[in-house]
Parts: structure tokens; sequence; C-alpha cells
């Protein structure tokens, strides 16, 4: 029954949470740009009015990848919240990224397929340091388990700072911000139209939009888990990760996936290697 | 909160048929930070599909009216049509020349018009406001013909 409530409230807070993220980042850019800014529940608004509008598919699949991408990108946060196995978590997670390139490729605009290319490239950036974190996290409690971690008697960022900014990075990339926007962007409608939503419109585009919310809530929820002990240091944690992900989007400009492959093969994945090599050769645990 | 839903945020998706980029450059001041367009929802798209009022600028030609009927076929119910500067109007000085068909409502059923050369971003703006405000009269009179 607790159970139950749990993932009925997740279902419901989860995107008041990803929404507010989502009308702050617009706010907070406006700040940053010295406008005034859409009010803070514009996304919501964004959301009513597509789900009025009318709904042109190209293909017939479309929409159902976007629901496989929602039903997918849902599952994981509610698995995150139930403290359930990382590993799993994760591999659902791609299920849903998986659904969402699909979902691009099957449109056949060239558009919508520069953008479903480019996501697979970042994706073969960050699905590396993912696994990391988690085998990270193994190394540490023992098991994949999130609910290990609250026996544990010292926080993962202890362990595995390196991991963590690993992490931060690797967050400009999931939530398609800049300098990692290539696959799409607002901005970017000169050469990329709307890179793998061109295609989506109206209460698709509502859909996603109410994905992105979940899955803002999920990836701070992954960022949570850093310091899991103390509830107020982990939001503090994932707040810190969300307006930093801002910041850096707001001063640097737009780079291109070979860059981001490259940086990511090399500095950051080999330094999350060196971070797990320490915890191995110091045999270091938490719990 | 669930009134005027339309109206809160439109999306613009700016079309150029023949301008000579003078209203083009008003429309991109509107987005710039003295004049912010994104305080009203305003977000300048770069695909039909997702828009929501098509800005058009400069006079309609016979090569440029297929592609101006294209894009408003693509954008999705309701929708509205925002007639930019004297050329998008009525032809302005391009009436009578012989390649050119008049202002964009000989394409498009326009809706708002914005006249000047070039109209100051402030007009600019409160065309797209009361387009806006168009949008959400449509989708209202498409619910009462649905429930009819």
């Amino acid at each position: 029954m607790n159970t139950l409530i749990t993932v009925l409230l997740v279902l419901i807070l989860a995107p008041i949470s990803g929404c507010i993220f989502a009308g702050l980042d617009r706010k907070l850019t406006a700040r940053l740009q010295s406008r005034v800014g859409p009010p803070i529940l514009q996304p919501f608004y964004d959301f009513l009015k597509l789900i009025n509008k009318e709904n042109i598919v190209v293909n017939k699949s479309q929409n159902l990848y976007i629901f496989i991408y929602f039903i997918f990108a849902v599952t994981s946060l509610v698995l995150l919240v139930l403290g359930s196995d990382l590993l799993m978590i994760i591999f659902v997670y791609t299920i849903a990224n998986v659904a969402l390139i699909v979902g691009g490729m099957v449109t056949g605009s060239p558009y919508s397929k520069i953008g479903s290319q480019r996501e697979t490239m970042a994706m073969l950036a960050y699905e590396p340091v993912l696994i990391l974190y988690i085998i990270g996290m193994y190394m540490l409690t023992g098991s994949f388990n999130i609910s290990s971690l609250d026996g544990a008697y010292m926080p993962l960022i202890a362990y595995l700072p390196i991991v963590f900014i690993a992490m931060l990075f690797i967050m400009s990339v999931k939530f398609k911000k800049s300098p990692f926007d290539f696959s799409t962007s607002h901005h970017a409608h000169q050469e990329l139209v709307k890179g793998i939503f061109t295609e989506y419109s109206g209460p698709a585009l509502a859909l996603v939009e109410l994905t992105h919310w979940y899955e803002y809530t999920f990836l701070l929820g992954l960022m949570f888990l850093f310091y899991k002990q103390n509830i107020v240091i982990g939001i503090l944690i994932a707040l810190f990760t969300f307006i930093f992900v801002i910041v850096i989007d707001n001063i640097t400009a737009r780079l291109t996936w070979k860059w981001l492959v490259k940086v990511t093969w090399t500095i950051v994945i080999g330094l999350s290697i060196i971070n797990i090599l320490v915890i191995y050769f110091l045999k270091l645990t938490i719990v | 909160m669930f009134s005027n839903v339309m109206a809160k945020s439109p999306w613009i998706v700016h079309v150029n048929c023949n301008s000579c980029n003078g209203c083009d450059i008003e429309v991109l001041a509107c987005l710039t930070p003295l004049y912010d367009a994104e305080r009203f929802g305003v977000i300048n798209i770069g695909t039909p599909k997702q828009a929501d009022i098509m800005v058009v600028t400069g006079s309609v030609n016979h090569k440029s009216v297929s592609v101006l009927k294209n894009i408003y076929d693509q954008m999705p119910e309701p929708k509205a049509v925002v007639a930019v500067g004297a050329c998008a109007s009525t032809g302005g000085i391009f009436h009578s020349c012989y390649n050119v068909l008049g202002g964009a409502d000989k394409a498009v059923p326009v809706d708002v018009y914005v006249p000047g050369c070039c109209p100051k971003p402030e007009s600019i703006l409160d065309g797209i406001v009361q387009a806006a405000g168009i949008l959400e009269e449509k989708r209202k009179n498409s619910n009462k013909v649905v429930a009819k």
C-alpha cells in the first residue's frame, strides 16, 4: 500500500517539480540576458496550448515511439524513488532514449535524422559515465540497490568526487543544454530546425514536454544519490547541478558531437576510471 | 488558468516572402533583451509544425506564393497569420510590379495587419499579441463546431 502511495505521489509531484525547473530555467536564462523573461509557469502554459493543437503525423509509428519514451522515462523515475536496482534503472532509462532516437529516425525528415544521429553519438559519450557511476557505487556498497545507501556512514560523493564532476559534465548533455544541445535546441533553428522533435506537433509535442519534466526530476534524482544520507544536502547538490547546467548553458556556444565524444572518451572517462581504480586498490567501502 | 490557453504561448514562425530585410530585422529586434518578446511566451520556432502564428514579411510574388501556402498548410490548427510591414499588408511600393501578386492576404488568410515601413518592434509585438487573442477565439469556435 505504501508503495502504491509513493508511486502515485511520484506520478503527480515529479511533473510539477519538473515544470517548475523548466520555468526557472527560462526565467534564469532571461535574467542572465537582462530580459524580463516569461512567467515561471510558462512551460505549463505551453503544455496546455500544445494539447489543444492539431496533431500532424508524418509516420504512424512516431507517436508510439514518443509514448514508449514517456512510459520508460516515468518507469525509471518510479524505480529510482522506490530504491530499486540502479543498474536496471539505467537500462530502463536507456530504452527511453533509444525510443526517442528511433522516433526521430522514423519521421524521415533530414533534420530529425541529423538530430537522431547526433543524439546517438551523445549517448555513446554519456552512457559509459553512468555505468562507471554505478560501478563506483557497487564497489563502495557491495550492492546495486539504491536502498543499500541508507545504511552507509559516508556519502557517495566523499569517495566518488571525480565521478561527481564527470556526472556534472554529463548532465549538460542529458539536459540537452548548450554546449551540448546539438541534437535538439530552441536556439539552433537555423541549422537544425528542431532536431529530433522537428516533425512532432500538438499533443505529441506536449507528451515530449511532459516526459522532459519527468526526466529533469529523474536526472536530479541521480545527483541526489551522491548525498542520500542527508536529504537537505542531497537536494542542495541537485539544485547546484541544475543551476550549474543553466549557467554553463548561458556562457557557452554550441560544440560539435566530435568534441563531446573526444573529451568524454579521453578525459572524463579516463579520470572516472582513475577514481574507480583508487577505490579498488585502497579497498574503500562505505558500509 | 485553464481559460485563454492559446493566448499565453504564441510560438511564431517567420516567413520572408520578398522582403528587403528591413521588417525582418525589426521582427528579430522583438526577440532582443530590449523588447523581450519571450515575456509574452513568444518563441521564434524553426518548424511550422510547432508554430501557432505565421509572421509574413514582404510582398507575395509568383515565386514565393507556393512556398507561403505550403508553410501555412503545414501549421496545425488553430493558427493565425500576421502580415508585418506595408509590403506584406498591401504589396507596398511593389504593389503594381509585374511579378508581384500583392499582400500576404492574396495567398493566405491574414488575421492581423501591422502597417509601417518598417513597423516599430512595439507595433509588431502588439500585432503578435492581438493574433494570440484571435487564436484563442478560433479554438473556442472550433470547439463549438465539434460540440454541435
